[in-house]
């Protein structure tokens, strides 16, 4: 900008000089500085911001963010086996084109007569993952699967007027991390216990006695992972369901959707309660901001009226034949009640949710069986492969779905150090969990997709060969 | 010079879509799934033998079956029965900043290089997310005042929600957790700064407005006690309202030894005119989908950016990017840290956009941004007064700064025509609804626009001419209004279902089972 001439900005309409000063006058002011005076002097910044230099015209922008962009380095032109709870799908195009139509990628919070069409496509992603979780009742996004699992605990702790959950010590770190910050420390009013259940270092599988040993009258909710973080299938989601309910607690199970073609829906093993991440459904990593999460249930009014987030339920209008949607029981959340409302809700993920819809819709059944099926093909060749390397050692199996564990303790060295060369062979070697899961070594977590070719995976096995010689 | 504002005819997009859930025809496909290998097929044998009995999927999953061209038409249908803010004049959605998010930013934002990183990846190789969140966080705390930010809260609620984490993890360091068990808020501060603290386990003190708009600083004073852990409060409120004594109210609570959470999802009116540090504030935040231009994206992806004095800093959530003058790092070693409020590092493709936004404007521009917001809420301030129906409560001649909440009760009892009846009668003009009130509705009847920057005058006097319209129409034919949508995509809705547990449905499936006779 050059130095006395006056800002106009492309997204400042009003800028223009000569139309400021119309607008100025109509309200009857010299200039827009009278109209801050309700702000005392004392509390003003007088000062310019110290802020760089900017980039006012676009194409100056455009070069700027990417010359800082271009120094990260993609899992798309690397090969990537990094997982634990951000995965790498394939994002079908349909999906990418949808969500970034105008009309849903700049709305807000219209009501159902302006913004019926985004109402309609939230329904239809309630419907669409109510079938894969075999529920009744999904809610609209939460900030994560560990804000979905805190939510759910909250849930099932006012449900049970209970202060206690228990769940197995092979939950992510990092979800747990923020369970915890939902059940409040040990000196307030609402502190809900977390106890941790121990599992077979072998299998992964919860220790059912201790479980047995743990669970009392005390417990809100039994909260178990399928397939888990650390990639095996849990087996005996049915036998904790019972005993959960035997003990007039809650089972709640965490879920990555995208295993749902071949594995059992969680209702079917027993889950009052089902919560997620929609992420492997249609939604790029972006560095984690890809995630979401999600609650379901089944539609009854005690689990309905303790949800915190928005519920869409279709209804009608006074055509005949046309569907309408409203938000079902507003009243519960903050929006209605502020602190007396269900915890809390605000803007989260939504148009992540907009594209988990239409992954669905695009998948149906068959390619939901589809995909299940080769990510299982293609991870248990990967071990297949790696576990043929000399000193490699792959752990919780052979029940696993797309990640699993790689210990290197025979190989002398570090997991740091091997993923370190690993980048010279642009591979992107699992997610260090030696410092998370002590109990099992110094071990990798690897993750395989339906993106991984045989060669992809070929040139893994063939690398670490190298790297570990 | 003042030209009559001619309002267009205008109807929206009807298509009748039905439910994906019943359409498609068996058989059909969306989208294939890369074949495997028969090598690999080979190799690793039958699928099932993965998978122990008792978890093998008996039934698939009834999603619809359609083939692509289907599906994207359907979509594309729902799409444009959706009044985005980039459609309308969508001055209607206060307290929520509806601004322009220029569409450069999409076309960086999709680059691979920001969709197609992971959160764990090594340092080293993502180096440029890194850049962005560290210099993100440099030019937060310049507008703020505040020593350290953290981008992990997935929206602003969630950054209310994390600052009610850091209330709870300071005063436990210093061992008055048992003791500090209120959070004091007022009324027009947004529902989360009660509803978040309340979730983290505080009693919720909340004061109401007296004829300034704003609470008494003695009713704040008989509200503090020992027991009071911190103060989260809006300013401006909702209302507009700015509260010109808010340092003595930080103060009053930080006499007794609570801390105080400035609720800043809403910078618009006062970037670069007024800070939380000035006003003695300990924590803030920034809704980056608000101020800062990220799309609303139909409520999310989010980002609540939070900032702390550098007293707090050492609570934050982990990890913190940092910068060692070479290289930008993540910082997971800290040891009073609250933990994390969600997984990952945040919604970083929002981040990216804010800090497009922030280096295009500028402090120049950012000024501007301000400045220009408050003027045009005051010319549309102007306009609405004069529209029959219409008042301001509170604060009788104090100016408003970026958003006043309006009402339509003089309206109601003129013309029976309420706040909801002006709504739904508004998307027959093709634009959007107006926010109203949280609730409780202090202010009766009530609507609450916010003409941001991106809106001209021409704009302002459109969406004016709107409501002019539609009072006219109130005095004169009421009932057009009441039985409004006219032009909508659909007709009125049958509110009550909503509430009826054997009738609502928030799945197909249940649907079906409780009202498939409609079908």
């Amino acid at each position: 900008m050059a130095k006395g001439k006056p800002f106009v900005h492309p997204y400042i309409p009003n800028s223009v000089p000569e139309i400021r000063e119309e607008m100025l006058k109509e309200i009857g002011v010299q200039s827009g500085e009278t109209l801050y005076q309700e702000i005392p002097e004392r509390l003003r910044f007088r000062r310019k911001l110290n802020l760089p230099a900017p980039f006012p015209a676009e194409s100056d922008l455009k070069n700027h963010v990417k010359s800082i962009l271009s120094k990260n380095k993609t899992c798309e032109e690397n090969l990537s086996f990094l997982g634990g709870g951000c995965w790498q799908h394939y994002v079908p195009a349909v999906c990418d084109e949808i969500i970034g139509r105008s009309e849903v990628l700049t709305a807000y919070d219209g009501q159902g007569y302006s913004d019926l069409g985004r109402w309609q496509i939230f329904f239809e992603y309630q419907s669409e993952l109510g079938e894969l979780v075999g529920m009744e009742v999904v809610c609209l996004p939460v900030y994560s699967w560990g804000n979905a699992a805190g939510y759910a605990i909250r849930m099932a702790s006012r449900i049970t007027g209970r202060n206690e959950v228990l769940l197995p010590k092979t939950v992510s770190p990092e979800r747990l991390a923020t369970i915890r910050t939902f059940c409040q420390p040990l000196n307030m009013a609402g502190h809900i216990h977390v106890r941790t259940i121990g599992y077979d270092t072998k299998t992964g599988l919860l220790a059912f006695e201790d479980l047995k040993r743990k669970i009392s009258s005390k417990t809100a909710a039994v909260y178990i992972e399928n397939p888990s973080y650390l990639g095996f299938i849990e087996t005996q989601g049915k036998e904790i369901s019972a005993i959960a309910r035997a003990n007039g607690a809650l089972s709640i199970v965490g879920v990555d959707p995208i295993s749902l073609g071949v594995l059992s829906a969680p209702a079917d093993y027993g889950a009052d309660i089902v919560v997620g991440t929609g992420q492997s459904l249609g939604v790029h990593m972006n560095c984690g901001g890809g995630t979401f999460g999600f609650i379901a249930s089944r539609d009854e009014e005690e689990y309905v009226a303790e949800y915190p987030a928005s519920l869409i339920s279709i209804t009608n209008t006074i055509e005949e034949k046309e569907y309408g949607f409203g938000e079902c029981t507003s009243e519960r959340t903050m929006y209605g009640k502020r602190e007396k409302g269900k915890d809390f809700v605000g803007t989260t993920s939504n148009l992540w949710a907009i594209a988990a819809a239409v992954y669905m819709a695009l998948m149906g059944p068959n390619g939901l069986k589809e995909i299940g099926e080769a990510i299982i093909q293609k991870s248990h060749y990967a071990t297949k492969l790696l576990s043929e390397t000399k000193g490699i050692d792959i752990r919780l199996t052979p029940n696993s779905f797309k990640e699993f564990v790689v210990n290197f303790d025979e190989t002398g060295k570090a997991v740091k150090d091997v993923n370190k060369a690993l980048l010279n062979y642009n591979i992107f070697g699992g997610k260090d969990i030696s410092k998370e899961f002590p109990a099992l070594g110094n071990s990798a977590l690897y993750c395989v997709t339906e993106i991984h070719s045989k060669e992809d995976i070929e040139k893994l096995a063939n690398a670490l060969k190298e790297v570990l010689a | 010079m003042k030209k009559e504002v001619k309002l267009r005819k205008y109807h929206a997009p009807v298509w009748s879509e039905p439910v994906i859930m019943e359409m498609g025809h068996k058989g059909e496909r969306g989208i294939l799934v890369p074949e495997v290998d028969e090598e690999v097929q080979a190799a690793v044998g039958n699928v099932e033998s993965y998978i122990p009995i008792e978890m093998r999927r008996k039934k698939l999953p009834e999603l619809p079956e359609l083939a692509q061209p289907q599906v994207l038409r359907h979509y594309e249908h729902l799409t444009q029965e959706t009044l985005g803010m980039e459609e309308t004049i969508d001055i209607s959605s206060g307290t929520c900043t509806m601004k322009y998010s220029p569409k450069v930013h999409e076309i960086l934002a999709r680059m691979p290089q920001m969709t197609e990183i992971h959160p764990f990846q090594d340092e080293d190789t993502i180096q440029g997310i890194l850049e962005i969140v560290y210099k993100f966080d440099l030019i937060c705390r310049e507008i703020s005042g505040m020593d350290q930010f953290t981008v992990q809260p997935g929206g602003g609620a969630h950054a209310a929600y994390a600052n009610a984490c850091i209330l709870r993890a300071y005063h436990d360091a210093n061992e008055e957790l048992a003791q500090r068990n209120e959070v004091i808020t007022t009324i027009f501060s947004h529902p989360c700064d009660a509803a978040a603290p309340s979730t983290a386990g505080f009693k919720i003190v909340t004061l109401m407005p007296d004829d300034n708009g704003y609470p008494a600083l003695e009713a704040l004073k008989a509200a503090c006690s020992k027991h009071t852990a911190g103060l989260m409060i809006t300013n401006p409120e909702d209302t507009g309202i700015y509260n010109p004594r808010i340092e003595e109210y930080v103060k009053t609570v930080h006499d007794v030894g609570g801390l105080c959470f400035y609720d800043q999802a809403n910078l618009n009116g006062i970037m670069g005119i007024a800070r939380a540090r000035e006003a003695g504030f300990d924590a803030c935040h920034f809704n980056l989908h608000k101020t800062f231009s990220s799309p609303h994206g139909a409520n999310g992806p989010a980002c609540g950016a939070y900032g702390v004095k550098k007293e707090l800093a050492k609570f934050l959530p982990t990890p913190i990017a940092t910068f060692d003058g070479e290289k930008y790092h993540l910082d997971y070693d800290r040891s009073y840290s609250i933990g994390k409020v969600r997984e990952f590092l945040g919604n970083l493709e929002v981040v990216l956009k804010a800090y497009a936004w922030v280096m295009t404007m500028g402090a120049e521009g950012l000024l501007e941004a301000a400045y220009t917001s408050v003027i045009n809420n005051n010319y549309l301030e102007k306009l609405l007064l004069a529209i029959p129906g219409v008042t301001k409560p509170y604060a009788e001649g104090k100016i408003r700064l970026d958003q006043v909440r309006y009402s339509w009760e003089k309206l109601q009892k003129d013309t029976g025509c309420g706040t909801v009846d002006v709504q739904n009668r508004m998307v027959d003009f093709g634009i959007q609804s107006c926010f109203l009130s949280h609730h409780p509705w202090v202010v009766p009847e009530p609507f609450t626009p916010e003409p941001c920057e991106t809106y001209s005058k021409d704009d302002c006097d459109y969406w004016a001419a709107v409501l002019k319209q539609i009072s006219k129409e109130a005095y004169t034919d009421a009932e057009a209004v009441k039985t409004a949508p006219h032009n909508s995509t659909i007709h009125q809705m049958d509110m009550a279902v909503l509430n009826d547990p054997g009738k609502w449905a928030m799945t197909w499936r249940a649907y079906l089972r409780k009202r498939g006779d409609l079908l």
